[in-house]
């Protein structure tokens, strides 16, 4: 017996690491291609949640830095109903706290109301936002995206930005005058005069047909607020901000106020998210599964045209442990190959779209609705990395147990004799 | 030897090799069954969700195909709208492909309760007409649908109401503007409320009777919207030219649903790109254990292929003879994958319910049950994808196991 086959040795050591290498490549085509399987899935794997990854992020930045922020502070009830009257008192001394007690964060507050703009030609309804001019562009992107004239500048001016679609419905242009009809807080008829000043264009059809901006001081004189606003709108520079940011803001409200974060301000975003991921991840897991089909196979091949080998070897005293760890052993290498390989080609793949880009027909459409742009860009981070590749080496193993367990039972004499 | 075995004998001897070494065998069927049950099952999943998508987006606003004033589309006023389609309109409609058609009168408005206003669209409709394009009855949750082409009711959606903070019965304003940009606005009692299959939709839209509509705008005779509907929401061709026809002359537009909701169509679009995608990704996944399956049954028998041609046997029928194997154990897998998918399908034929995240599938435009719809193509495109591509695959081992040398392969061990 050779001074290699430690017999009582401990079931990891350098020898077995050897021994498992050097077997796995007894038939390198077999290796081969149940590496490439892995290899496939993996760089397939870190494509796709890349790509999913790099989109919800855009996805949700787009969403929130678009209007909604990453906190509001609302009267409770409002975000269901949007009534007027439910409206937070004395709102510009709450936000100087709010703006105090978040040094790092942009903080804007806003007040809402439904009312119908004509100009000489047409009327629609549309919804006017007063915004603080000095204020908003910290908390949303639409002030940078005026395509002519400017945003807003005196907070008490009779002045409008409104978008795209909607000036094109009203036949107006800049310097034009606008006449507002509504309801004021206080239920009675509210009406003005304003000029519009800018016109903005977001490329969401919805927002650029139907929301209007006003400086926050006018719009508190035409709907007779009385200093009351409806929201306060806090945007940070993350999504992990907004837990430690939420417990700063808590004990500042008052009763009959609420704190929302993003996930509450924008309900579709998350679960949208959520339906993606959960029907992606049906889908990797029958192709996960499939690789673990074929390094079943393969391993159990492996140790079966090994009985004899593995028969003799028990009988000089090696035990059947040593042997199913010696299996496990060259399938975790096996699948270290595929793990290597498949993370590096995936991230080749992940990087060079990241710098291009990606785009395939119908996404323009699809990303229209979902305030993307129309090219995606995957996400290269060890989590987008690692997430599928990990899992896949954990079902390769998973997939070698019964191979390996049926060493376990192996009877050194039938083995010796076997074909 | 002949040399040329008969195709039975060439079938038995692959048979029976496929058996030699069964757990191989069965765990590569299991492998094919699964992939083929992943191909139909989640395709069917997919396939419902868009089809739901499509027909609740046409059954927002029926009309597969929709005639307009050319400039209604960037200008929804009033003042883009045509005269009533007139009696050859209605003749030309008089066809088997047509199954309903309507005229509408539909307007930017606002509609104010006493405590809330609200912007949206305000149909002018002809309550029969609209359920013959395809309005469901079934949709009014309270009160009534509406009865007369001068029914001085509305039917406005559930979400909205809650809106407005109002109830049945109850009466709202609605202001919007007449061809001389004079506002002009009108009290109506609700008597129907409506729901959506997409809350989006009760937000969205009004309905009154249409010779109401045009009294209040001073538009007697307007429309702004002719919408026929025809049997099949996929196949409008022939319904799009009956319609440019009928309204031959006129200084209208005609468009599909496909050209008025750009997404929808999209998404049909890139469904069948995704199908076929998700199959061949599913049968590469398969493809590597295959090939390792023939390469491993072909080298055990390395002796044996190289004896059968020491006695004459043609490297041809060596071929074939492995390439049976392939089929036999491709089709069988297929057997059990399609029985799987249709067994799997079976008990969520009456949808899948999604409602814990509904507002999600609302951003995608898809409504909160999901109906799989399992078609014959997809069955077949997925079997077929497996089938040539699994032989194409087989022909690397087999043509390998063709080209032994019989001496050579004798001598191995």
């Amino acid at each position: 017996m050779s001074e290699g086959l430690q017999i009582h040795g401990p079931l990891f050591s350098l020898l077995s690491l050897r021994l498992a290498w050097r077997n796995l490549w007894r038939h390198s085509r077999r290796t081969w291609l149940t590496a490439g399987a892995m290899i496939f899935s993996n760089v397939l794997l870190i494509f796709m949640i890349s790509l999913q990854l790099g989109s919800y992020d855009m996805m949700i930045n787009n969403t929130l830095r678009a209007f909604s922020g990453h906190i509001q502070v609302q009267a409770e009830g409002y975000k269901e109903n949007q009534r007027m009257r439910r409206s937070i008192a004395s709102i510009l001394p709450l936000t100087e706290r709010v703006r105090a007690a978040l040094p790092g964060a942009a903080v804007s507050a806003r007040a809402a109301a439904f009312a119908l703009v004509s100009s000489e030609e047409r009327s629609f309804g549309a919804q006017l936002i007063g915004v603080q001019p000095a204020r908003e562009p910290g908390v949303s992107t639409l002030p940078g995206l005026i395509s002519t004239g400017r945003y807003l500048e005196d907070p008490g001016a009779a002045e409008i930005v409104i978008g795209s679609v909607m000036a094109r419905n009203l036949k107006v242009g800049l310097g034009d005058e606008i006449t507002l009809l509504g309801s004021g807080r206080d239920g009675s008829f509210a009406a003005g005069v304003v000029t519009v000043v800018g016109i903005y264009r977001s490329g969401m059809a919805d927002m650029d047909r139907s929301l209007a901006q006003l400086p926050f001081g006018y719009f508190q004189e035409t709907f007779f607020m009385q200093g009351h606003g409806h929201a306060i709108v806090v945007a940070l520079d993350g999504l992990e901000q907004v837990a430690p940011a939420m417990s700063t803001l808590r004990p500042l409200l008052r009763d009959g106020l609420v704190l929302l974060d993003w996930d509450a301000l924008n309900p579709g975003l998350k679960q949208a998210i959520q339906a993606d991921m959960s029907s992606a991840w049906l889908m990797y897991g029958v192709l996960i599964l499939l690789v673990a089909f074929s390094v079943l196979n393969t391993q159990l091949m492996s140790v079966m045209e090994r009985t004899r080998e593995f028969g003799v070897v028990s009988a000089l005293g090696v035990r059947p442990s040593r042997l199913a760890m010696l299996v496990l052993l060259e399938t975790a290498l096996m699948a270290l190959i595929g793990l290597a390989i498949g993370l590096f080609l995936g991230w080749l793949v992940a990087l060079y779209f990241n710098t291009a880009g990606l785009s395939y027909p119908g996404m323009e459409e699809a990303a229209a609705r979902f305030n993307l742009p129309d090219r995606i860009y995957p996400s290269v981070s060890p989590l987008s990395m690692l997430l599928g590749p990990v899992v896949v080496f954990g079902f390769c193993l998973l997939a070698a147990i019964y191979p390996a367990a049926r060493l376990l039972r192996l009877r050194p004499v039938e083995a010796m004799r076997a074909a | 030897m002949s040399g040329s075995l008969p195709v039975a004998a060439l079938s038995r001897l692959a048979w029976r090799n496929l058996w030699r070494n069964y757990r191989r065998t069965l765990i590569m069927l299991l492998a094919i069954a699964l992939g083929a049950w992943a191909m139909i099952f989640m395709t069917a999943l997919m396939r419902g969700m868009v089809d739901q998508m499509v027909e609740d987006g046409i059954r927002a606003l029926p009309g597969h195909v929709q005639v307009h004033h050319p400039l209604y589309r960037d200008d929804p006023s009033i003042e883009n709208s045509m005269s009533e389609p007139g009696a050859a309109f209605a003749a030309a409609m008089n066809s088997p492909a047509v199954t309903g058609w309507t005229a509408r009168l539909r307007v930017p408005a606002m509609i104010s309760s006493e405590r809330e206003n609200r912007g949206l669209m305000l149909l002018g409709v002809d309550p029969d007409g609209e359920v013959a394009v395809g309005f469901e009855k079934d949709s009014i949750v309270e009160g009534r649908w509406l009865e007369r082409i001068d029914d001085s009711g509305i039917v406005v959606g559930k979400k909205m109401l809650e809106r407005l903070e109002t109830r049945l019965g109850k009466r709202v304003v609605l202001m919007s503007q007449d061809p001389d940009n004079e506002i002009a606005d009108r009290g109506f009692r609700i008597v129907g409320v409506f729901e959506g299959t997409l809350a989006a939709q009760e937000e969205a839209h009004v309905y009154a009777g249409r010779t109401t509509v045009q009294r209040m705008l001073n538009a007697d005779g307007e429309v702004s919207e002719i919408a026929v509907a025809g049997r099949d929401y996929r196949d409008v061709g022939e319904l799009e030219a009956l319609v440019i026809e009928a309204t031959a002359g006129k200084d209208v537009t005609v468009r599909t649903w496909k050209q008025l909701d750009s997404y929808l169509d999209a998404m049909l679009g890139v469904m069948d790109g995704f199908v076929l995608v998700w199959m061949v990704v599913i049968f590469l996944a398969l493809s590597f254990g295959l090939v390792n399956t023939l390469m491993m049954a072909v080298f055990e028998r390395i002796r044996e292929i190289g004896l059968m041609q020491a006695l004459g046997m043609k490297p041809s029928a060596i071929l074939y003879q492995i390439l049976l194997e392939s089929l036999f154990l491709l089709a069988l897998g297929l057997l059990l994958g399609n029985v799987l998918a249709v067994a799997s399908v079976y008990p969520i034929r009456g949808g899948v319910d999604l409602s814990v995240v509904a507002e999600g599938m609302e951003m995608f435009g898809a409504s909160a049950m999901l109906y799989p719809a399992l078609k014959t193509d997809d069955m077949i495109l997925a079997n077929a994808v497996v089938i040539v591509l699994g032989i194409l695959t087989s022909l690397i081992p087999a043509w390998r196991a063709s080209r032994y040398r019989p001496v050579e392969a004798i001598a191995k061990t």
